[in-house]
């Protein structure tokens, strides 16, 4: 959203992001992807090397993408398997959103589910074998 | 390589994300670069929450607590040679440990002004800018839009920048 917003005020904007998917469905003008956990768009701390990187192909983004709605995914990987890293970027105590809100996910999650199966079409019960 | 927006998501947020999602409203805003990136003026922007400790208040996560639905709006301008133990970083949505240590993890201040000095670009906005990623469920981002974007937007084109370059966090 602040990417379409500031290239509406008359910038060149380009996003570096780990959300390709949302990047996508807003309609980001220019994105690099990048598969970094949360709150590490760039990288490690003191990886001089590695943000770097990081930050040299977003430029080659900004400075190459032909059309609106450009993604491209870096082939940069983070070093720290991958349930550690999703047990560093959260916090140590969980936000309150998730904390007022994951009761009602889940019950959100099983009605999808429930709605899922009963729009599911009927299988034909199959023919009894000769 | 096609990077997995979901690598690093608990479960229970990846599928509610993938319930959610809609499609982009058309068209894409897009502006030709005006000239070449060695000469192009460029502000940072992110979504960490960072703030100037002691000096400029942290994003409202009181509030954020007491009203969980709700996630602060507003900005905050550092300058673009802001120094690590002056940043101050209020999320209650990641840990901001790492970026506590090294800034440019979501705000590359110093990594720009090498670029700069390098000559891979012309100039840095002398006032880097924050605001902070959680805003609300649903999300509600027309103060930003309405508001604050408008006033950032403003500053940014008061010192001559051309490009924006986006970390959220």
């Amino acid at each position: 959203m602040l990417a379409r917003c500031f290239e509406q005020a008359g910038f060149c904007t380009v996003l570096v992001t780990n959300m390709p998917f949302w990047a996508e469905r807003t309609g980001v003008p220019r994105t690099l992807a990048v598969e970094f956990p949360f709150g590490h768009p760039l990288g490690q701390p003191h990886a001089l090397a590695q943000q770097m990187s990081v930050i040299r192909q977003a430029l080659d983004v900004l400075e190459t993408a032909q059309q609106p709605g450009t993604i491209v995914h870096s082939p940069q990987t983070w070093p720290v398997p991958v349930n550690q890293a999703t047990q560093d970027w959260q916090p140590s105590d969980p936000s309150p959103l998730l904390k007022a809100m994951t009761p009602k996910f889940i019950e959100m999650m099983r009605e999808h589910r429930r709605k899922s199966k009963s729009d599911a079409p009927t299988r034909p019960k199959s023919a009894p074998s000769e | 390589m096609t990077v997995d927006s979901f690598k690093y998501l608990p479960r229970i947020i990846a599928t509610y994300y993938r319930m959610t999602a809609g499609e982009p409203e058309l068209p894409i805003p897009w502006n030709h670069l005006p000239k070449a990136l060695e000469q192009c003026t460029f502000g940072l922007v992110t979504t960490g929450g960072l703030y100037l400790r002691g000096v400029q208040l942290p994003f409202d996560v009181e509030r954020e607590r007491a009203e969980p639905t709700w996630g602060d709006p507003t900005y905050r301008s550092l300058p673009s040679d802001v120094q690590q133990e002056d940043i101050g970083i209020s999320h209650l949505h990641i840990n901001t440990e790492d970026a506590l240590k090294d800034v440019n993890i979501l705000l590359p201040v110093h990594r720009f002004r090498y670029l700069v000095a390098e000559g891979r670009i012309g100039r840095l906005a002398r006032s880097a800018y924050s605001f902070m990623g959680y805003q609300g469920f649903p999300a509600d981002t027309s103060a930003w839009r309405e508001t604050y974007v408008p006033l950032v937007a403003a500053e940014l084109h008061s010192e001559g920048a051309d490009c924006v370059f986006l970390t959220p966090a």
